[in-house]
């Protein structure tokens, strides 16, 4: 369980957290989304006590990470940026962090399997692929055997198989009944894994919510409706919040803010004449970046063009 | 590369609690992090690396090295550069002090190795994954200095006593200097342990200033350059009062035969250059905890 409460930290006069809370609960995998500079990775080191929040707290199973006598059997975690000495072997990288807390040896022998690394495990790190830095350091967060499992970016530079690999185990992780708390600015990856999610941008939280409910909260929410009497149909469901506008033809009409069953309800009542009434599924894509659009740090200058369909709103929870 | 099958990790027994993932206390228990761990994991550390016994080896050489050659060019074995008969050269007439003439180049040597066992942490990132380990924090730096301590006193005090002793043969028997010689004992233990003090320092300034190039730089300016420079830039009376207390002249009061005048004495000399290091260490101590890593 990780909890965080009203957490603020400036960097200088940049706010990189503000006012953010949050719980993360065992047995489950949740999602940490937004966009890159949304503030995930300074939000991750506050957890294991890298950096010190200005204002409100963070705890890791009940105290301050700093309070636990057994650290890395508590929390295990992999920050976004390497942490390993590129002189230094895989294995005698472990061994001076299992040392710490008496971890013996074998177990050592025991993560560079589990992660796949036990042919490479006494090669200078320096010489690692970042795929293989990665698994190092999912292996180095595996280590204590910890109740919280913290991953930062878990699948940048991993191969496909190694994709598949840490959904796989991230999902192990969840159902051992430990906190799985993964970030990503990707929703399409997190959604495979993740049953929770927490959405942040611009340091502050938008979103605490279920995927299943994002899910239902993006699709559906664009109906394409075709009649032969598409325009008094159009007058008939302009209302507030609901949106209709004309598209492919003449006859054809897209309607947000209406359920699919209102519309053919409300048809069938004024008696106008029905062809076609399409839900349209708004990927999740589409539905986290209508989101987080006002919230995204680094805009490109040239705004990506806007996928179609994401013109109705997403209600956060 | 193929590790499809996951299996669920465990340590140091299997799970046993998968409803709840919480181990038993006595793991919690058996885990805790020591201060002797901390020091296993830091001597491991300085171990695991390439770069720390080729420091060594260098320390070794240019102590002994330097001290030969600077021996065998007072004892005439070798024409000095230009100029100047044997033993005439800048370096002095004292037996002891020449054969121990290596220990300038290699304080800085050392004070190198102290510097690159804590900023060679920031600057791979490593610092993140050790802290995280021991989020107390003041326990690495303790760690660190006690493996950086008992590493240099290991090399310098032994590096030192075999540079006097290859010194004293080159010079031969009748010019050479005797340990059992007023000062000499105390001159080259003393020797010894200033460099693996100066090791020390250059760790508490590796901690302070978290970048190597910059450590390196205050370890240049303290111990090189300061004890030239203050005497220039300072009024004489201030100059005299303070360039005693540098740790240089500070070690200096302890490892010659016979100080040059103005040092401080012996004992008290050895207490200004560890006061420099508990107040160094301790600065240090208190910015690890209170900073972002």
């Amino acid at each position: 369980m990780i909890v965080v409460e009203h957490v603020t930290k400036n960097y200088g006069k940049k706010t990189a957290v503000n006012d953010l809370s949050f719980t993360v609960r065992p047995g489950v995998v949740t999602g940490f989304l937004g966009p890159n500079g949304a503030g995930k990775s300074t939000t991750m080191r506050m957890i294991v006590g890298l950096d010190r929040p200005d204002t409100g707290s963070v705890t890791v199973g009940g105290k301050p990470y700093r309070d636990h006598v057994a650290p890395l059997h508590e929390v295990g975690a992999l920050l976004e940026a390497r942490a390993i000495h590129p002189g230094r072997s895989a294995y005698n990288h472990l061994l001076a962090l299992a040392t710490t807390t008496g971890i013996p040896r074998r177990r050592i022998t025991e993560v560079l399997d589990l992660v796949g690394l036990s042919t490479v495990g006494r090669k200078r790190a320096g010489a690692f692929s970042l795929g293989m830095g990665q698994r190092l350091g999912i292996a180095a967060a595996l280590l204590g055997d910890p109740d919280v499992v913290i991953l930062d970016e878990p699948v940048n530079g991993l191969d496909p198989e190694g994709i598949v690999w840490i959904r796989n185990l991230l999902k192990s992780l969840a159902d051992e009944g430990r906190t799985v708390f993964v970030s990503s600015h990707l929703i399409s990856e997190i959604a495979l894994v993740a049953e929770h999610l927490i959405v942040v941008g611009r340091g502050e939280l938008i979103a605490d919510t279920s995927v299943s409910e994002m899910q239902r909260a993006a699709s559906g929410v664009v109906v394409r409706v075709r009649s032969p009497r598409a325009s008094e149909l159009a007058r008939l469901l302009l209302d507030d919040g609901v949106t209709v506008e004309s598209s492919g033809g003449p006859s054809e009409l897209r309607v947000t803010g209406l359920e699919a069953a209102v519309i053919g309800d409300r048809a069938l009542a004024a008696g106008l004449p029905v062809h076609a009434l399409i839900p349209t599924e708004v990927s999740l894509e589409q539905a986290f970046m209508q989101l987080t659009h006002d919230s995204v740090e680094y805009e490109p200058t040239a705004p990506a063009p806007e996928p179609a369909g994401t013109r109705q709103e997403v209600t956060s929870r | 590369m193929t590790a499809t099958v996951v299996q669920p990790p465990t340590v140091p027994a299997p799970v046993s609690a998968p409803a709840t993932g919480l181990r038993s206390r006595a793991d919690t228990g058996r885990l805790k992090v020591t201060l002797p761990r901390v020091v296993g994991a830091e001597w491991f550390k300085f171990a695991s690396l390439r770069s720390s016994w080729i420091t060594i080896a260098v320390a070794l050489a240019v102590i002994i090295g330097f001290g030969a050659l600077a021996a065998a060019v007072a004892a005439g074995d070798i024409e000095p550069a230009r100029g100047g008969g044997p033993g005439e050269g800048a370096l002095g007439l004292d037996p002891t002090s020449l054969s121990l003439a290596g220990a300038g180049l290699a304080q800085i040597i050392l004070g190198i190795l102290g510097v690159l066992a804590i900023s060679g942490e920031y600057s791979s990132g490593m610092i993140r994954a050790t802290l995280a380990a021991v989020p107390r924090r003041v326990p690495v730096l303790t760690a660190k200095a006690i493996v950086i301590a008992v590493v240099a006193i290991v090399v310098a005090v032994p590096g030192t006593y075999a540079a006097f002793f290859v010194g004293q043969a080159i010079f031969g028997d009748g010019a050479n200097a005797s340990l059992s010689d007023a000062g000499v004992g105390q001159a080259v233990l003393g020797t010894g342990v200033y460099l693996a003090a100066i090791a020390v320092l250059g760790l508490a300034l590796g901690a302070l200033l978290r970048h190597a190039a910059g450590a390196i730089g205050a370890l240049f300016t303290l111990l090189l350059l300061a004890p030239n420079l203050l005497p220039l830039l300072l009024p004489d009376s201030w100059a005299e009062a303070l360039v005693p207390y540098l740790p240089s002249n500070a070690g200096a009061a302890f490892t010659s035969v016979a100080p040059a005048d103005g040092l401080l004495s012996a004992g008290a000399g050895m207490a200004v250059l560890a006061g420099w290091i508990v107040v160094l260490l301790a600065t240090a101590a208190v910015l690890l905890r209170r900073r972002d890593a």
